[in-house]
């Protein structure tokens, strides 16, 4: 079943969606943008437990970054009060500025990382921010496999 | 040659979001139901300043000085954007949980309740969790099928859960939550320093001029001015209240909501965690923090046809700020059906291998990889030659 996907694309055509595996926010911090590192069981058997804690871990500095409150954002606050906020219409705010790079970081850990293992990450700002989504692929080809529905596993966390 | 062009708006998921707001402008404008009352906030600060600028202002700029009322224009126009910023934008609505989490939610909380037997009434949902050594319970939201994060709750009257909910205005017509707190703090206390502005300058105005006429004739000549002190008067009490009572919450990080329910009250040693025991810290982080996106998608193109995910890809991810909406290209003549089998396909919006669409302000996003039962039918459009 080693079947690789290097083209999403491909993952999509050639593949069936089988699980979906969401990682929840970790409040221990207060409200600040932070996933739970934990790994999921459902993942066991898909990829390396150190490679999804660094993307996790990396996702959790970059939302830190953005949601600093420190020299930049007094600056930019106080600029954009002082012209009513219509300051926006030109410029990014610094957290749009991380978002991006967020996104471009999902891309690239999803093309390089997740999908050659049959996964696939959904940004978190199409979840509201509550939670990172992880597709799980089934390749359609091995009907062996089981199709893990999902009662595999209810596991009790 | 044959030119058959069919051009139909495409359908922008602020149509089919759940939940009791208005929008406008396209998705722009997000708005509660029952606006009567923002109606009459406008008219009265409109109303008002421009007595103000008509009965007033002429006689102090001669008078005393022109600075009077440029002050007073500067001040309005501040006002206004405050008011109209707190009230036309998402003030952090959470949104709803799409059926595979809200599923994999409930098993969580199957597994963790454990066999209930028939009959018996299962227990509450709630989650514990620590936040700066102080439990934290969250509740479960049945509307929205999630956990509420930690000072989320749900607003009623426009049927969202919304982030760091303090309140639901009437007067400015929105709820008041995380995205837009400072622009409501900033428009209680603009409008304020106007009223107070406007009241005291009326007083002088009356006596500069009683002093020349005599105070009946006064009031004869410039008529609004009994309306304005009317008006003001009524308002410095209520508005001024209203700013000291945020300034003390802002002091103490706390929300109205979390005042209301004397969630930190301080029985059973109960504190606020989110505050951080120093005043100018709390108030830098409600008024200093960066500005949080939108999560809401609302400007976001809906996708109806997912039979060629690969041409809707390329014609659905340019979403932008801009006017002209973009109409989706489907080349394919596969039906029009979503394909029961793979419901979640992941659809284009995520990490598509060629075109990323930009995230533009205001938080649009590539459209959901699910959206749902979206069944309105796909634009076809054949470009003519």
């Amino acid at each position: 079943m080693a079947t690789e996907f290097h083209n999403l694309q491909e993952l999509r055509h050639s593949a069936s969606l089988a699980n979906k595996v969401f990682i929840q926010r970790d409040y221990t911090d207060g409200t600040v943008c932070k996933f739970q590192t934990k790994f999921p069981s459902e993942l066991d058997s898909r990829i390396e437990r150190t490679l999804f804690e660094d993307t996790v871990k990396t996702l959790n500095n970059y939302y830190a970054e953005a949601e600093k409150i420190g020299g930049q954002s007094y600056l930019e606050g106080c600029l954009a009060c002082l012209t009513v906020y219509l300051i926006f219409l030109c410029i990014e705010t610094r957290y749009e500025k991380v978002l991006k790079k967020i996104s471009r970081y999902i891309q690239e850990q999803n093309e390089k990382v997740y999908a050659p293992r049959g996964l696939l990450i959904t940004d978190p700002i199409e979840r509201g921010m509550r939670v990172i989504e992880i597709s799980v692929y089934e390749d359609r080809g091995s009907s062996g496999s089981s199709s893990g529905s999902s009662t595999t596993s209810s596991s009790g966390r | 040659m044959s030119a058959v062009m069919i051009i139909r708006k495409p359908t922008r998921k602020w149509e089919k979001l759940p939940g009791k707001n208005t929008f406008c402008c396209d998705g722009r404008v997000m708005m509660a139901r029952q606006k009567g009352v923002f109606y009459l906030t406008l008219f009265l600060i409109v109303g008002t300043c421009s007595l103000f600028f008509a009965f007033e202002c002429p006689y102090l700029a001669v008078h005393l000085s022109p600075a009077i009322p440029v002050f007073a224009v500067l001040l309005f126009i501040f006002v206004m954007a405050m008011l109209l910023r707190t009230s036309f934008s998402d003030p952090g609505v959470l949104p709803r949980a799409l059926p595979e989490e809200a599923n994999f939610i409930e098993m969580e909380i199957e597994a963790a309740n454990g066999n209930v037997l028939a009959g018996q009434r299962p227990p509450p949902r709630i989650k514990n969790v620590q936040i700066n050594n102080q439990i934290v319970k969250l509740k479960y939201c049945y509307t929205c099928k999630i956990f509420r994060p930690p000072r989320a709750s749900h607003c009623s009257i426009c049927d969202n859960c919304v982030d760091r909910f303090d309140h639901h205005c009437p007067w400015v017509g929105n709820c008041v939550g995380k995205r837009n707190y400072r622009y409501f703090y900033l428009f209680t206390l603009s409008l304020s320093l106007l009223t107070i502005y406007i009241f005291a300058f009326n007083i002088v105005h009356v006596v500069l001029r009683s002093v020349d006429s005599g105070f009946v004739n006064t009031l004869k000549e410039t008529p609004g001015t009994v309306l304005e002190v009317l008006v003001c008067f009524f308002t410095i009490w209520s508005v001024v209240g209203l700013t000291g009572f945020h300034t003390y919450l802002i002091s103490l990080n706390q929300t109205t909501n979390e005042d209301i329910k004397g969630s930190w009250s301080g029985k059973n040693r109960v504190q606020n965690p989110y505050s951080h025991k120093n005043i100018i810290k709390n108030c830098c982080e409600v008024l200093c923090s960066p500005t949080f996106p939108s999560v809401l998608d609302r400007r976001g193109v809906m996708l109806e046809d997912s039979s060629s995910p690969t041409h809707s890809d390329a014609s659905a991810a340019s979403t932008h700020k801009s006017s002209n909406p973009v109409s989706q290209t489907t080349k394919s003549s596969a039906p029009l059906i979503p394909n029961e089998h793979t419901p979640d396909e992941a659809k284009p919006g995520i990490g598509a291998g060629t075109q990323k669409s930009t995230s533009s302000p205001k938080g649009e996003k590539p459209p959901s990889p699910t959206s749902p039962n979206a069944v309105a039918p796909a634009v076809i459009k054949e470009s003519t030659h």
